[in-house]
């Protein structure tokens, strides 16, 4: 956990003082509360795995649109007209991204580092981060979610699928912790 | 006002007001994420050696608290659960890929979201899951034509709820998932402790509030029950569009710029200004029309329908209806058209009335009934024996020698001799979800 303070308080961006996180339970209740607003205006939970995959399919439009024509899977993103960039998941993927930038300027934490256990190098860190990306949302897109489309939203409504998705997630990552534990502690 | 609010369950360029609340949504869902520590990758971790169960914290208390709000609204009738997106089940793909996840999780650290929260606060192993996020996306699009009939199809179950599953009021279970969540809060607080290490005396006391109060929405959810039929049917609206009449005198680009209206009005008014009432040869024309999916729902009494129905209809009760219209969600598809049908059109409505009550879309009425079908396609069908003199509302007004069923001429008439049917068209399909749109997907 970082706990880095700076001497100084500067104003800025970086270097402010470091705030604690919120305690858990009352993170947990404002994302419940955020997911049920979500849902009881639009209709629709939150996620964002599957921005990845539509801007993806924006990319292999832009560079080679026949290739959208031969893939399936990017043919009902990109096909045709379609821009694969008008769905409501895009504006929340950069949603995000914005307001965890806003909560790390008004809490401190913005700073270039990397966050790892004791006995793993930064570039190690960085390959294997890498590395668990592109698994995580290679099984995201086969789940046709993630642990926010999938877990959170879903678990929220009580869908089948998606209890089982979060079991199997939870399971996979407990499965493999004992492989990676010297990554971690 | 009718929540979830139409307009919004898309974005649209249309409407830009869609680009900005979602974007709102996804700022706040960030904030909340990268508050409570989200974008610490050893914080995320640490969850599965049981050192810190943040992870797990964060997620069951949102859980619980947006599925009691969601369950309660819906059972107060502000909120029509029918028209909220439920995430498809899809058993074989939704096990791989979860099991995928996790191993992903463990080695990169991170989930999407959190990945977000993480690499905009400067963490670089975020902005490196991000990347491999990309690379991994587009690596399944890339693979997905493999195994493309399992992704698709294997142990799909459409729209599936726990309550379904295990056949219990959903109160109920919204009750049993509060009291196993807050049964885990329990568990991680004593291993917190044990494994962990931590000093957890000086826990809030107001999280035992929290708990208590969660508790109580959720006996409230059993006690106020689910809206009733009627309840659901007066906030039902019926979405009309129409050309517009253009002004005698208009040039073409007046014409041209003509935008077609939209009228909203309830499922009384529909059914007085015979919006939702189909002719026999506009349902005779959908029967034969690539496009479209119709459903035939006969509504009479079995002897009847027996007697004598359009071939292709099924026979279902009135009474049957409200669980039937579950499945007619659970497999729903946008160019599905489905025709409620009776005699006349008195228990044709009733049938209308509780489909549309439970959010099932692009519900038709044949208008005037069996007898008006007959009459238009049937007239010269020798099988018929005649006209019964008189009939009463609801009584079938031919007379039939045998129980054919749909042996008879008209049951089937047939399509080259009835390929120009002249009619006023009233069918007009209303999009609700597409089983690939909402969600994650």
């Amino acid at each position: 956990m970082t706990t880095h303070t700076s001497a100084k308080t500067k104003k800025g961006l970086f270097n402010r003082p470091t705030k604690p996180y919120v305690h858990p339970y009352f993170g947990g209740m404002v994302l419940g509360i955020i997911l049920f607003l979500a849902m009881f205006l639009t209709g629709n939970g939150l996620g964002s795995s599957g921005a990845t995959s539509r801007i993806d399919a924006a990319i292999v439009d832009a560079v080679a649109p026949s290739h959208v024509d031969n893939t399936p899977y990017l043919l009902k993103m990109a096909g045709g007209d379609k821009n694969p960039l008008d769905d409501w998941i895009v504006p929340v993927f950069f949603g995000a991204l914005l307001g965890g930038f806003t909560s790390g300027a008004i809490n401190g934490r913005l700073k270039f580092e990397t966050t790892k256990g004791p006995n793993i190098s930064n570039k190690k860190r960085w390959m294997f981060s890498f590395l668990g990306g592109m698994i995580f949302l290679y099984g995201a897109r086969m789940a046709r979610g993630c642990t926010s489309g999938q877990a959170l939203t879903g678990g929220a409504t009580l869908s089948a699928g998606s209890w089982v998705v979060m079991l199997s997630i939870f399971a996979g990552a407990y499965g493999m912790a004992y492989f990676v534990r010297k990554m971690w502690n | 006002m009718n929540f979830p609010l139409q307009s919004f369950n898309a974005v649209s360029a249309t409407n830009p007001w869609t680009y900005v609340v979602f974007g709102l949504i996804g700022f706040a869902f960030g904030f909340t994420l990268e508050m409570s520590g989200f974008g610490n990758s050893r914080k995320l971790a640490a969850q599965f050696y049981f050192t810190e169960m943040t992870v797990l914290k964060v997620m069951f208390t949102a859980i619980i608290v947006a599925m009691v709000l969601t369950f309660g609204a819906s059972a107060l009738g502000i909120l029509d659960f029918g028209q909220v997106w439920v995430n498809t089940t899809y058993l074989s793909s939704g096990i791989v890929g979860g099991l995928i996840m996790g191993v992903g999780f463990i080695v990169g650290g991170f989930c999407p979201t959190t990945s977000l929260a993480s690499a905009s606060t400067g963490k670089i192993d975020g902005m490196f899951f991000i990347a491999g996020g990309f690379v991994g996306a587009f690596l399944f699009a890339e693979t997905e034509r493999f195994f493309d009939n399992w992704y698709n199809f294997s142990g799909y179950f459409g729209r599936l709820t726990l309550d379904q599953v295990f056949n219990i009021p959903v109160g109920v279970v919204v009750l049993l998932v509060v009291l196993m969540a807050l049964f885990m809060f329990w568990g991680s607080e004593q291993l917190e402790r044990i494994v962990g290490g931590r000093d957890m005396s000086n826990e809030p006391k107001l999280r035992l509030v929290g708990a208590g109060t969660v508790v109580v929405l959720a006996v409230a959810v059993i006690l106020i029950g689910s809206p009733s039929l009627e309840q659901k049917y007066s906030r039902v609206e019926v979405k009309r569009t129409y050309i517009q009449e253009a002004p005698a005198d208009a040039t073409e680009e007046e014409l041209a710029a003509l935008e077609p209206v939209s009228v909203l009005m309830s499922g009384d008014e529909a059914l007085q200004n015979r919006e939702i009432q189909i002719s026999p040869a506009e349902l005779f024309t959908t029967l034969y029309d690539q496009k479209l999916h119709p459903v035939m729902l006969d509504v009479r009494p079995e002897a009847e329908y027996n007697l004598f129905h359009v071939r292709g209809a099924q026979n279902i009760q009135v009474s049957e209806l409200s669980a039937f219209a579950k499945e007619l969600i659970a497999e729903y598809t946008p160019n599905r058209v489905i025709v409620v049908m009776s005699n006349d059109e008195t228990l044709s409505t009733q049938a209308w009335k509780v489909l549309v009550a439970e959010s099932v879309a692009n519900v038709y009425i044949l208008e005037g009934g069996l007898n008006n079908w007959i009459a238009f396609f049937g007239a010269d069908d020798p099988n018929i024996e005649g006209k019964v003199s008189n009939p009463l509302d609801e009584q079938l007004a031919y007379i039939f020698p045998a129980a054919l069923g749909d042996r008879y001429e008209c049951s089937a008439p047939d399509p080259q001799h009835n390929e120009e049917l002249e009619f006023e068209s009233k069918i007009q399909l209303e999009l609700k979800r597409d089983k690939s749109g909402g969600g994650c997907g």
